[in-house]
């Protein structure tokens, strides 16, 4: 069927057939295999076109490390996820795959030009030659950058799954299931730990499961892993975790964890989410992450077939596939000698082994047995080149003297070039945490030094080689972290029997007869960055390794340098005369692969976004055609349109209603604290700007809150139940802030006092019953109290009975009509609403929203908290100095006030403005100027806070701060807006009734 | 996410807290006696301190109680924390107590 699958061996299932499509060419694979392997089993190399240059490129790694083969699948229009690791894609039947950056297709891709004009394209290229005309960057300049330059692209349509999230805790998170995080596991369940072991991978096991010939305490590994596996599945106290990616370590020992559920599977099953977040809070890690290998850098390292020996290793002993019939293996470390001999043994070729290392060193068992096995090696090599255009057909393997001396080379033919540079300890995880990192020099890599959080590096990722070594190292951590989580933990020892090749390479860029070779030699293959450009960076100075990075780019993007850092770093260190932990690292970025929004997301979309709080009249309001705004987490109701009304004319009516016979309005999302104690007077003196010792008990007072700056931070009307009972109302959006503003001063600076505070908002309805006629409705209602004028005085407070409910009812306007604020709990609210409703019909009564109450409040001058100051107003500011309690000796606000800054007669004062033109209605937020034809930038001195149509006055007004602008009045000012100055003359903020009669009937 | 010792309650999340800033700013008794250099000092000026912090915590969605804490700015690790009116432990050298 294919000719690269070898006819036994691995873990596939050759009895499973799976068909699948790349770029709409069929294929098949078999269970087990990853879209990489079938597709190499196929012989297809190219999968991808570079970032930038557009260049051919086919599959670097077979794990997460990844950099080229970055993939689309597409389920439906809105299952398309771009930019997957073709390495990681687990193959399934029908699966439909699709390459990226490239048109119109792979093979020909017109974008293939920017390599030819790459000379053109240098590191920092767009940064230089970009930079004018400054507004083409948005323009066209990005637009088309971005185009050209890519991954893959984003569904447009929702996304219809849906995804989980999780908390979890434990005594040891074991990241990482090869020999060493295995071992680690058993340990430490041994000792009686929660334990949770989590890998990436679909399978667990990590390297053991790349390794044809290992033994474990005399057994197969293969064996051994799948009894260790069984007996941890079985501890009811060990949670097994597959294709789940540690992505984040944050502080105190938190793991975010990405498991992918669904992805793999050819059948979505209902109900289940396709990925679940896992916040695992552990008492100790062991970080087990295992090393990556690197490759190494000389000119068309990035040919399709050029690949990582311990890649093909990992395809041929894993997945049964052959990543060519003729290798050369170049390589720097002796474990890149296993892949020649696993290849060999798969029925592959060996045309050489070129070894790059220089002479000296001591070799490893693995070259040994290469040796041993008859391959041909070439030492103290190099490599000046590679033939081939959509795949590698050719490799120039040149022999380096002592004196450094290059020779011309000899092409050797091929179809796959393996690579190995020596491997790269998977530090990420420990250096997330902020864990030092040390150099260590035998292996030419940086190791985890001393953790910063309760974590224990282990194994490949601990530095450490050798399967026997691997597993005590594990083992030890294992123990180290139960112990240290309080168990008594010794950590169980095995014997591994293994080839072992050694982990050490030699981390930079090959010898050239030239510093630079006419043809490219690319550090990061994802970014498209070459020694060129990290030789440009250093030439135009910049010196720092994190410049270098973002200059250059390396290092960046999905794959964050796993497989490029080092290399990067060892040519920056060779260029400038530096070792390799003098030029430093860059700062490891959490996620270590990408993860999807939606696992932050959650549940937390569409409906579930935010909680939603709805007041009394909520369904009433919905079943009459209500409008709702969002204010904070409260919907409240914008207007009540009849048929046939837009909000204008909704509004309008709503406010002739009120102003002519009778309005009510859903006040309950007002908040509301119940201050009650034998200090609760002297609290709210030294909170509020007021007095509250003269306010007598039944009676009720406009209260304004500062902060300690002086500044107006909320506003409500304050009434006295008892002498030692207050019953406070807030903003509707700053009931919380300053209940906790409140607990703050009781708590920690006035803790003599004695008082406490309640939050009542939930616990009241409020019905606002606003108008001439409103006294009249309300007497229809409620029989056991006087509300007439002389009972019931303007801003007095009494309790009756309303509609079979008790009722705390307020004597107060916000509408500058005579008003009333019906108080009854909360759970007879609706039928409260209803029946005033339904009282007031006979008297014409409008229920009304927010655009008619904020008309109504602005046509009498009431300031908006939030709206009409902006949190740099004080009360003269804000024309409320009169509340002010001037005998009082403190108050929160008060020193401030006496600042030289707050009194200067230029601050921005509350004034209203009318345009002249009295149909033209202000736009919110627009700047006032003092004299027309200003040319920008203009001279500002104020701007609009409220501006809207008033109906009553047959008029537009506006309310607004401006420097100085009580003694303006009169005074004729501009509100600037394209194409025209808009004049408006300066006046008092209350336009209507400025004598306030009507609010007494 | 860090775990805070809530002094009434115990170990909590950090979802549960809000953070009150430095602790030990002392609002004077009478402000009308501070000068404006004093009252901007109260205000307005805060450490950065590089190390160990005294900061003011809120378990708001707890107990609701302030209380302290010493935190290592550089580790994000918290030495102690303790109820808002206690003093301080000593702190020597390296956070030890």
């Amino acid at each position: 069927m294919s000719t690269f699958r070898t006819t036994k061996g691995g873990r596939v299932d050759r009895a499973h057939p799976l068909q699948f499509t790349f770029d709409g060419k069929a294929y098949v694979g078999f269970a087990g295999d990853t879209l990489a392997s079938a597709l190499l089993a196929n012989g297809v190399h190219l999968m991808g076109r570079s970032f930038k240059y557009h260049r051919p490129r086919g599959i670097v790694g077979a794990g997460s490390e990844e950099p080229n083969a970055l993939i689309t699948v597409i389920r439906d229009a809105a299952r398309r996820t771009p930019n997957l690791r073709a390495t990681q894609i687990e193959l399934y039947d029908g699966l439909v795959a699709e390459s990226q950056n490239r048109w119109p297709s792979l093979q020909f891709d017109a974008g293939a030009v920017a390599g030819w004009l790459s000379p053109l394209l240098p590191a920092g290229f767009y940064n230089k030659t970009f930079m004018w005309p400054r507004a083409a960057w948005h323009a066209l300049y990005e637009p088309n950058i971005r185009a050209a330059a890519g991954l893959g692209i984003a569904p447009s349509l929702p996304d219809p799954d849906h995804y989980a999230q999780r908390f979890a805790h434990c005594d040891v998170l074991v990241v990482g299931s090869g020999p060493a995080g295995l071992a680690a596991a058993k340990t430490a369940a041994a000792s009686g730990a929660r334990v949770i072991l989590c890998d990436e991978q679909p399978a667990f096991g990590g390297s053991l499961l790349d390794d044809r010939n290992a033994t474990v305490n005399g057994q197969a590994a293969s064996a051994w892993m799948a009894d260790t596996l069984a007996a941890l599945a079985k501890n009811p106290r060990v949670r097994l975790l597959s294709r789940t990616t540690a992505f984040g370590y944050f502080p105190h020992n938190l793991i975010g964890l990405s498991e992918r559920i669904t992805d793999h599977l050819a059948e979505l099953p209902s109900g289940m989410p396709r990925e679940r977040l896992w916040q695992v809070r552990a008492r100790e890690v062991v970080i087990a992450a295992g090393a990556i290998e690197r490759p190494l850098v000389f000119p068309g390292n990035d040919r399709p077939g050029v690949l990582l020996a311990s890649a093909a290793r990992t395809y041929a002993n894993r997945y049964g596939v052959l990543v060519g019939r003729r290798a050369v293996l170049v390589t720097g470390c002796d474990a890149g000698y296993e892949a020649a001999l696993d290849l060999m043994a798969g029925g592959a070729h060996i045309e050489l082994i070129a070894d790059v290392r220089p002479p000296g060193y001591v070799a490893g068992p693995a070259e040994k047995a290469a040796r041993a096995a008859g391959l041909r090696v070439e030492q103290q090599s190099t490599v000046l080149g590679t033939q081939g255009t959509l795949r590698v057909s050719g490799v120039k393997i040149a022999s380096v003297d002592a004196s450094g001396q290059i020779s011309r080379g000899r092409s050797y033919d091929c179809d796959v070039v393996l690579m190995s540079g020596g491997y790269t300890p998977s530090v990420h995880l420990h250096s997330q945490s902020r864990g030092k990192l040390v150099f260590d020099d035998s292996l030419g890599a940086f190791i985890p030094g001393k953790p910063a959080e309760h974590s224990h590096s282990a194994g490949a990722a601990n530095g450490v080689q050798g399967l026997t070594a691997l597993l005590r190292d594990g083992a030890t951590a294992g123990a180290n972290a139960a112990a240290a989580a309080g168990f008594t933990a010794s950590a169980i020892m095995h014997t591994g029997v293994a080839l072992d090749g050694t982990m050490a390479g030699v981390p930079g860029v090959l010898s050239q007869p030239t510093v630079l070779p006419p043809a490219k030699a690319f550090v990061d293959f994802q970014n498209d960055v070459t020694t060129r450009d990290l030789a440009l960076a250093q030439r135009e100075g910049f010196e720092s390794v994190e410049h270098i990075k973002r200059y250059t780019t390396t290092g960046m993007a999905t794959d964050q340098g796993k497989t490029s850092n080092l290399n990067a770093l060892a040519f920056i260190a060779e260029q400038s005369n530096r070792r390799i932990p003098e030029v430093g690292l860059t700062t490891f970025r959490m996620p270590y692969t990408p993860t999807t929004f939606g696992i932050f997301a959650g549940h937390a979309r569409g409906d579930l976004f935010d909680p939603v709080r709805k007041t009394p009249s909520h369904d009433w309001t919905v079943a009459r055609g209500g409008v709702f705004e969002d204010v904070g987490m409260w919907k409240r109701t914008r207007y009540f349109p009849q048929a046939g009304e837009d909000m204008k004319a909704a509004m309008d009516r709503e406010c002739r209603a009120v102003r002519h016979a009778v309005g009510m309005f859903d006040a309950s999302t007002l908040g509301k604290i119940e201050v009650v104690g034998k200090d609760a007077a002297t609290f709210l003196n030294r909170f509020y700007i007021n007095n509250w010792s003269t306010l007598g008990v039944g009676r009720s007072r406009y209260g304004i809150l500062l902060r300690d700056d002086g500044f107006v931070y909320d506003d409500g009307v304050i009434a006295r139940l008892a002498e030692d009972r207050f019953h406070v109302t807030t903003t509707t959006g700053g009931a919380a802030r300053v209940f906790a503003m409140m607990e703050d001063y009781l708590q920690t600076e006035w803790t003599e006092l004695s008082v406490w505070i309640t939050s009542t908002t939930e616990q009241w309805s409020v019905v606002a019953v606003q108008g001439p006629r409103s006294r009249e409705v309300l007497q229809t209602l409620v029989s056991d109290l006087d509300i007439s004028a002389e009972a019931m005085p303007h801003m007095s407070v009494a309790n009756g009975t309303i509609a079979g409910a008790p009722m705390m009812l307020f004597r107060v306007s916000f509408s500058g009509e005579l008003g009333f604020e019906v108080n009854v709990p909360a759970r007879h609210g609706t039928a409260v609403w209803e029946a005033i409703y339904n009282a007031g019909k006979p008297f014409g009564i409008a229920p009304y929203g927010t655009e008619a109450m904020h008309v109504l409040r602005a046509e009498k001058g009431y300031i908006i908290v939030g709206q009409d100051t902006d949190g740099t107003m004080t009360p003269d500011d804000a024309a409320v100095a009169w509340a002010i309690g001037k005998t009082k000796p403190d108050f929160i606000g008060k020193r401030a006030l006496e600042r030289p800054a707050m009194k200067r007669l230029d601050r921005k004062q509350l004034v209203g403005l009318l345009t002249v033109d009295p149909q033209t209605v202000l736009e919110e937020g627009a700047q006032v100027v003092a004299t027309a034809g200003q040319t920008v930038p203009m001279t500002m001195i104020g701007h609009i806070t409220s501006s809207y149509y008033s109906a009553a006055l047959k008029r537009s007004i506006a309310l607004g701060v401006v420097a100085g602008g009580r003694a303006l009045v009169g005074q004729t000012l501009y509100v600037p807006m394209p194409g025209r100055d808009i004049a408006v003359v300066v006046t008092s903020p209350v336009f209507y009734d400025p004598k306030g009669e009507r609010i007494n009937g | 996410m860090l775990i805070i010792h809530c002094p009434y309650c115990g170990d909590r999340p950090e979802l549960e807290f809000s953070h009150g800033g430095q602790a030990q700013v002392v609002r004077p008794a009478d402000p009308s006696k501070a000068t404006d250099a004093e009252w901007t000092q109260f205000l307005y000026l805060r450490k950065n301190t590089r190390g160990l912090f005294a900061e003011r915590w809120r378990h708001l969605r707890g107990c609701g109680r302030f209380f302290n804490a010493i935190r290592d700015t550089t580790t994000d690790q918290f030495v102690v924390t303790y109820r808002a009116g206690e003093q301080p432990p000593a702190i020597g050298s390296g956070g030890a107590l």
